[in-house]
């Protein structure tokens, strides 16, 4: 699972916006905050105010860099060579927090013997099986030590984003999990770090080459560039001073994600900024509640609170479900508990000891059922249904094209959205009739547009980026048709049971048997989303429950997201708490309601030292009072309230009982930040530099050119820009504008945002313009195998060609709004991206792909697909 | 009543026009119709005018040499020009201390208002569009369609209910700041003097100084670069302050009328 | 973008609005206005020296100009309303203002003298308001001038000290102009010699606005103004000459009138069109503004 998850034991972000203004340095990296959270960008210019470094790490010179000290371009795609560099830079120097580094992550662990790094195997770990393109994980785990399970702790910014579900076939089993629970869960250590197989000498050799000239081969970012902010942060990092990293989805949409947020994760740790205030890792979500959408998912492999879901034949009980996830020791050592109040949630009184608490009832994975493997099932014939609520596929998705191939095969369709957008009307007005490779009448799809309600005409809870549930009181009522979610789904469940009610179909009982009573009001018979919070929040014999940790495994207990619980405490709305700022503390945990237990920054017990006593008083935030034999300070602490600093646990202690008092990151197994994963990852316990799938340059470091286990489709409709093909020359990356949302939507249908950014444009370097001959305000035709676009040219010294592998290397950025329906329209960015996923989480690689680009508008109808082709075949060409 | 009006800090400003929109969306100004990209940056909007009461400016320029202000490093890439600086600013009606448009207003539409802002009475306005050229800011102009002049009002219909101006309160940088002028001047000198320190040294006040041509802007900036670069009038002068001057002159001139006429009668019967 | 070295801009735009008056009724209304006030105060002292003539077609002249101007005001306007709503008050600080309270009884007055000089009724009242308008006379060539010049307009408010004499010349002139071509040479006596006064004065005036003003001047010199800022110099000139040998020739000073009109027509959009151009191109507000800048001691 995840970068953050596998590193420090939750996936979410480790700490909240405000804190930024703690921050002494901040790195903004693989983000456009300013321009992408515009709002929560005031605490980095508070930060700046007071004083702090602002470096912003982007191919191109945004509204984020205009306002920052430094602006470092890179080439996209290139962040583990640079962030590798600065783990080398610190490591080599010895200038990492060292009392941190020992006391708090996993450096001194020691590893087996038969484990075999990158550098041994020119770009693969040990255990690498070529046939099934997957890793044996055994020979990463600790020594003595089995393999470990992970804390499931996920919800990175990609799990949520779209084409971010995490869809391992049923990797699960296979990258770790089958060898059964860890019986040590404590690995052998050596405290000096000297051991040559201790997890920092391992780290030390496999980040040795990242040197400040490999860097500028590989990113195009020259040694003084680097050298300033190596400087940078570790200037501003130890005892007294602390770093925050911010990061997006310009990291997560990468064939290898999951690890640019390892290199981070490894790099703060090092740093000791994990946990701390002004620190962290600050994954910045995207959505109003894509936070949300992952805590209770709308992701097809994860029940509620990142509880996996069971696969076919794989977990037939209970048992085999937990023995296989739960590791003993940690909190995540309680999962049963979070299991069974979660089936007693679903399932009530129906759910007991004797049937396993309808664990039965669970759906099964069966396979790779994400976005992008559904639609080639759709070209496929094989799914014939498909509801799009809230998503706009046919713009937003990498490979347009092929998603509307997939629309146009199903039998029906239903879009729920506030606006007819173009995945509703792919039929009438898509690309494809223009190229006449589709025409109305041959498209059997039955299309269903519901209008649906904005979140001002409804009221519920958004979960922000940084855990936060913030309660919406409804404004308005709903324009005519328009409803709810809420009230959609559950009354189209109402009326399924109503129908199945006399079945006597065994399959039909999970439906049947399902709790689904919930108080409806008003003229349209609205459900009390209140009622829908209380039972997320889970219940007791007596009541409202008020903290996970009174959840039990007995049946006792119900709880529909155990890490949301204590959010409906004492029956009291936390989620709706409004104390002004003005009127609490600067961490204002009177303000909404963040999970876990309403902590804002995560594993705060590492702000203190060991002994319990802040690492500096400039950093104080939580530490141990010996008076009162409990934790304290400006946050709720991350770790059991009454545990002393000196706490030592017995021999073969289970869950946190096992965890001493000097092991803040309470999700992992053995309590500590982890620089080397040995289990969770599907590619790799340690990040390596791979080249994006489709790269105008060949892999520095090692032989092996990109990530070994990246997914891809084979499918003539997702076909890839060979390696270093010549005809693909340029390197693209898409991404945002403050003045749009995402696939359009939400914006390009408003006059006031439409006339902002009236028309999809390209952003190029003068040098490119003039070997193009592209003129400002002009067109250009950007070309790739999958398609061409156009777009209008924006000539702009904010981006800039950089040299790489020995060459000047042109990049074009891509904002991808536009589509062809509402006031701005132009051609979607993403009919130029191919689905190639990472294949941890899955997401596309929207932000590193490689391209043409030609002077003028594109062609019309037949002679795009005829250009196109034309391109396709002088690839193949090139290829031999 | 003491007087009231904005400080804008183009140094802290993100460029995400919040303040464009909000100003629409209180309003509820007419959307101009879907333009053409302008080319000019990010900026689409172009400049303030009868529907845009605030516009933020884009500016791409070489970075300065003492690069206090953000700028690309070199990046070692195919060309070794000088990194960029990217100026954004937002601007607006100044509410002048002695307002040409208002001056000017034959019909007493344009007056002043308990905060000492300058607003345009809509129903008393005649289109005249005398206050058009007058404002030597460039800032109100004529809607087209009907006729009658219009500009930013410093939300006078919010003031009044104690809000602070729609603009304001939608910048999430404090770029737009609102407030007691006075206060605002101490907090500007104070501003410019800090980045002054930080080695930002083409930080600058612009209408601040009630000794200027206009005796000082209500709505003043700090910006980063000369005033015409973000589209603002290096100098400008509300110009009734000449105009006694211009009666003498007309006034001479009007003798000189009367006696031409008088002389050519004197002159003989022909 | 491409700039001219000298100065910088913001994209080339337009710091100033363009003046919102529209063509040609924003000129026309300067020309009318001048002409119709030179003539009255002729007419004012054509009646007491015996030139009944002369009287009679000046007064003429007078009002179907005033209401001719007037007319063009309330088509800028919009509305007839529009017009009144300029008296709802009166603003010394606003040229509109006084003009519309200098306009409105001049009107008033030119048009009750021609009715009556037409109908010969009332001849002391006549006398009376044929006076008073000849008195208003001059203010009604002269104020427009300041209208002009209290704008941020560059080439109108640089030229604030000349337009007036400019004004005056030109309204002179093409009153002198009307008149020649309304009257027999026998009473024109005294409408040739204020043409050729009003001559004299409108070329000096010009000649200091097209060299006086920095960079401004440009645009008087320029383009379409600057053509028809010629076109009424070589006008003026002719109608000057033609004037002199049209003492006794009706045909000649009529052609000598006409060119006196063209003359002033020219003159008024030729203006008119220079402060157009000068508030379209940010050169003519920067670069004046940034000398004054440095002329000032720095505080
Ligand atoms: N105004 C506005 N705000 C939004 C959204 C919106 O559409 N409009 N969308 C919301 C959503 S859904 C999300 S997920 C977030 C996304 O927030 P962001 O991730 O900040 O948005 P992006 O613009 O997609 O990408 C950020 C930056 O990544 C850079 N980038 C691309 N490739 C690389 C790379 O390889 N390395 C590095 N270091 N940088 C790279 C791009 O140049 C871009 O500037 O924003 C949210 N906020
Ligand atoms: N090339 C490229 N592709 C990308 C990305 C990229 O950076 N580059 N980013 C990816 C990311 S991070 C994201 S999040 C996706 C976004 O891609 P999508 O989610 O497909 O695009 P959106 O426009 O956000 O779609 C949301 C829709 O929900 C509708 N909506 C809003 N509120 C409601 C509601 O309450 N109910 C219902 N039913 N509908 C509602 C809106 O009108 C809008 O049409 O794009 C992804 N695709
Ligand atoms: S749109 Fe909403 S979530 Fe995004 S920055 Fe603005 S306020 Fe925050
Ligand atoms: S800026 Fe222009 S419109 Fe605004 S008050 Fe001053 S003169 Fe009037
Ligand atoms: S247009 Fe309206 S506001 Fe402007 S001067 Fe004329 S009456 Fe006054
Ligand atoms: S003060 Fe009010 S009217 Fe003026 S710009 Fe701001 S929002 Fe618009
Ligand atoms: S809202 Fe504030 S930050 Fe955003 S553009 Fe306007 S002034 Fe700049
Ligand atoms: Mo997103």
């Amino acid at each position: 699972m995840p970068g953050l998850g596998t590193s420090f034991g939750r996936g979410g972000a480790t700490t909240f916006q405000q804190d930024l203004a703690n921050a002494d340095c901040i790195v903004i990296q693989g983000s456009n905050m300013a321009e992408c959270h515009p709002v929560g960008f005031q605490w980095v210019m508070e930060a700046k105010l007071r004083g702090a470094r602002v470096i912003h790490i982007d191919p191109r010179f945004t509204r984020t860099s205009a306002v920052a000290h430094t602006h470092v371009p890179l080439r996209a795609g290139s962040d583990i060579a640079f962030l590798g560099g600065l783990i080398n830079y610190v490591l080599s120097n010895e200038l990492e927090f060292r009392e941190y580094v020992v006391a708090y992550t996993n450096a001194a662990a020691i590893l087996r013997e038969d484990f075999a790094d990158t550098e041994d195997l020119d770009g693969l770990f040990s255990g690498y099986d070529p046939d099934r393109r997957h890793y044996d994980v055994s020979t990463w785990a600790y020594e003595g030590a089995e393999e470990i399970a992970p804390a499931t702790g996920a919800g990175e910014p990609e799990q949520a984003h779209h084409g971010g579900e995490d869809h391992r076939r049923s990797a699960r089993a296979e990258a770790y999990g089958s060898g059964g629970a860890a019986v040590a869960a404590k690995p052998k250590l050596d405290p000096s770090l000297r051991h040559p197989r201790c997890v920092y000498q391992v780290l030390k050799r496999h980040f040795a080459r990242y040197t400040p000239e490999l860097v500028a081969d590989a990113c195009g970012v020259p040694p003084g560039s680097f050298l300033e902010v190596a400087r940078a942060i570790t200037e501003n990092s130890g005892r007294e001073r602390t770093t925050a990293w911010v990061y997006s989805v310009g990291w997560t949409q990468h064939t290898v994600g999951v690890q640019y947020i390892r290199t981070a994760s490894i790099l703060q740790a090092l740093l000791g900024n994990i946990g701390r205030p002004g620190g962290g890792i600050l994954a910045l979500r995207g959505h109003a509640s894509i936070q949300g959408s992952t805590d209770i998912p709308t992701l097809f492999n994860l029940l509620p609170g990142y509880l996996p879901m069971p696969g076919a034949h794989e977990h037939e009980s209970l048992d085999d479900y937990v023995a296989a996830d739960a590791g003993k020791t940690g909190f995540w050592g309680n999962m049963r508990s979070y299991t069974v109040s979660l089936l007693k949630a679903y399932w009530g009184e129906h759910a007991t000891e004797d049937n396993d608490y309808r664990f039965a009832h669970l759906p099964r994975l069966t396979g790779d059922h994400g976005t992008y493997k559904t639609v080639l099932n759709q070209i496929a014939g094989d799914c014939r249904g498909y509801f799009v609520v809230g998503e706009n596929p046919a713009v937003g998705s990498a490979n347009g094209r092929m998603q509307r191939f997939g629309l146009a095969n199903l039998d029906w369709l239903v879009v729920r959205d506030l606006q007819l957008v173009e995945t509703a009307t792919f039929w009438r007005n898509g690309p494809e009739l223009e190229t006449g490779e589709m025409s109305t009448e041959d498209i059997g799809t039955e299309v269903f547009f519901l209008p649906a309600a904005a979140h001002t005409e409804k009221e519920g809870t958004f979960t922000n980026t940084q855990r936060l549930l913030q309660w919406r009181h409804k404004a308005v009522d709903p324009p005519g048709d328009a409803r709810s979610e809420l009230w959609f789904y559950y009354h189209l469940g109402r009326i399924i049971r109503e129908k199945l009610a006399a079945s006597t179909d065994p399959r039909d009982l999970p439906v049947q048997e399902l709790t689904w009573d919930y108080p409806v009001s008003g003229p349209t018979a609205e459900p009390s989303a209140e009622a829908v919070l209380a039972e997320i929040n889970g219940a007791g014999p007596d009541g409202p429950l008020s903290a996970y940790t009174e959840l039990k495994d007995d049946g006792s207990t119900s709880c529909g997201c155990w890490i949301y619980c204590g959010v409906y405490a004492d029956g009291h709305n936390h989620a709706a708490n409004r104390t002004p700022g003005s009127e609490q503390s600067w961490v204002a945990p009177k303000w909404g309601w963040a999970w876990p237990a309403n902590r804002r920054i995560l594993y705060n017990r590492a702000s203190a030292d060991p002994d319990g006593k802040p690492w500096s008083e400039r950093k104080r935030y939580v530490w141990w009072d010996a008076g009162e034999g409990k934790w304290t300070g400006a946050d709720v602490p991350d770790f059991e309230p009454a545990k002393p600093p000196g706490f030592e646990p017995e021999e073969n202690a289970t869950a946190q009982d096992a965890l001493a008092g000097v092991d803040p990151f309470i999700m992992q197994t053995d309590g500590k930040a982890w620089l080397f994963a040995p289990a969770g990852l599907a590619d790799g316990p340690l990040p390596a530099h791979y080249e994006p799938l489709e790269s105008p340059v060949d892999n520095p470091l090692y032989g092996q050119q990109f990530n070994p286990l990246l997914q891809t489709y084979d499918s003539e409709y997702n076909p890839h820009n060979p390696q270093g093909s010549p005809v693909y020359p340029y390197v693209a990356t898409t991404y945002r504008l403050t003045e749009h949302h995402t696939a359009g939507g939400m914006s390009r249908f408003l006059p006031y945002l439409s006339e902002l950014q009236p028309q999809m444009f390209c952003e190029v370097s003068p040098e490119l313009a003039a070997e193009r001959g592209l003129e400002h305000g002009g067109w250009a035709t950007i070309v790739s195998e999958r398609s061409a676009i156009e777009a209008r040219v924006m000539v702009t010294a904010r981006v800039r060609p950089l040299r790489v592998r020995g060459r000047v290397l042109h990049q074009i950025g891509l904002p991808y709004h536009w589509g062809g329906n509402g006031i701005a329209v132009g051609d979607p960015a993403n009919d130029l991206l191919a689905a190639v996923l990472d294949p941890n989480v899955h997401i596309q690689e929207s932000k590193a792909t490689t391209c043409d680009v030609l002077a003028g508008r594109r062609p019309r109808g037949r002679a795009l697909t005829e250009l196109v082709d034309r391109y396709r075949r002088r690839a193949e060409g090139s290829e031999q | 009543m003491t007087r009231m009006g904005f400080f804008t800090d183009t140094s802290v400003c993100i460029g995400c026009k919040a303040c464009e929109v909000a100003c629409k969306e209180w309003n509820l100004l007419p959307d101009d119709p879907p333009p053409d990209l302008l080319g000019m940056s990010y900026d689409n909007t172009g400049a303030l005018g009868a529907s845009t009461w605030r516009h933020v400016a884009f500016i791409e320029k070489p970075a300065p040499v003492e690069l206090g202000m953000p700028a690309m490093g070199d990046t070692g890439g195919g060309t070794d020009e000088p990194g960029v600086q990217w100026l954004m600013s937002s601007d607006v009606c100044k509410h002048c201390t002695h307002a040409a448009c208002l001056d000017v207003c034959p019909t007493g539409a344009l007056f002043r208002t308990e905060f000492d802002t300058v607003v345009v009475q809509q129903d008393v306005c005649n289109g005249c569009g005398y206050c058009v050229p007058a404002c030597p800011y460039g800032v109100i102009e004529k809607r087209e369609d009907d006729g009658r002049a219009f500009k930013c009002t410093l939300c006078y219909d919010r003031l009044g209910s104690g809000l602070q101006p729609a603009c304001a309160t939608a910048c999430p940088t404090d770029s737009i700041q609102y407030g007691e002028l006075d206060e605002l001047r101490e907090r500007a000198a104070a501003r410019v003097a800090t980045l002054h320190d930080e080695g930002v040294a083409q930080a600058r006040l612009y209408g601040h100084d009630p000794a200027d041509g206009v005796g000082g802007d209500g709505a003043f900036f700090l910006l980063l670069d000369e005033p015409e670069v973000y589209g603002l009038p290096p100098d400008p002068v509300v110009t009734t302050r000449d105009l006694p001057g211009m009666w003498r002159t007309a006034a001479k001139a009007a003798v000189g009328v009367v006696a031409a006429v008088a002389l050519a009668f004197v002159g003989g019967r022909r | 973008m491409v700039e001219r070295a000298e100065f910088q801009s913001y994209y080339g735009r337009p710091i100033l609005k363009e003046p919102a008056w529209r063509q040609p009724d924003v000129p026309l209304y300067l020309f009318l206005g001048g002409t119709a006030g030179a003539c009255a105060t002729l007419g004012a002292l054509a009646e007491p020296t015996g030139r009944p003539a002369l009287a009679r077609s000046t007064r003429l002249v007078a009002a179907g100009a005033a209401g001719a101007s007037v007319l063009a005001l309330v088509h800028d306007l919009g509305r007839p309303s529009r017009f009144l709503n300029m008296l709802r008050v009166f603003k010394p600080t606003s040229p509109l203002s006084v003009g519309s309270w200098i306009l409105a009884p001049f009107s008033g007055l030119t048009a009750v003298t021609a009715a009556l000089e037409v109908t010969g009724r009332l001849p002391r009242i006549r006398k009376l308001t044929g006076a008073a308008a000849g008195v208003l006379g001059p203010a009604m060539c002269t104020y427009t001038a300041v209208l002009l010049s209290d704008t941020a307009t560059p080439a109108w408010h640089e030229a604030r000290h000349d337009l007036p004499v400019l004004f005056a010349g030109s309204a002179l002139a093409s009153g002198a102009g009307a008149a020649l071509l309304a009257t027999p040479p026998a009473q024109a006596g005294p409408a040739r010699r204020i043409g050729l006064a009003g001559a004299a004065a409108e070329l000096v005036a010009e000649r200091r606005l097209e060299q006086r003003l920095g960079v401004v001047s440009e645009t008087y010199r320029t383009g379409r103004p600057g053509r028809l800022l010629r076109a009424a110099r070589v006008l003026t000139a002719a109608g000057a000459g033609l004037s002199l040998a049209g003492r006794r020739n009706r045909l000649v000073s009529a052609a000598a009138g006409t060119a006196y009109l063209a003359a002033g027509l020219c003159t008024r959009f030729g203006v008119y069109g220079a402060g157009v151009a000068s508030a379209r191109d940010p050169r003519y507000v920067v670069i004046p503004q940034k000398a004054c800048q440095q002329a000032r001691p720095p505080v």
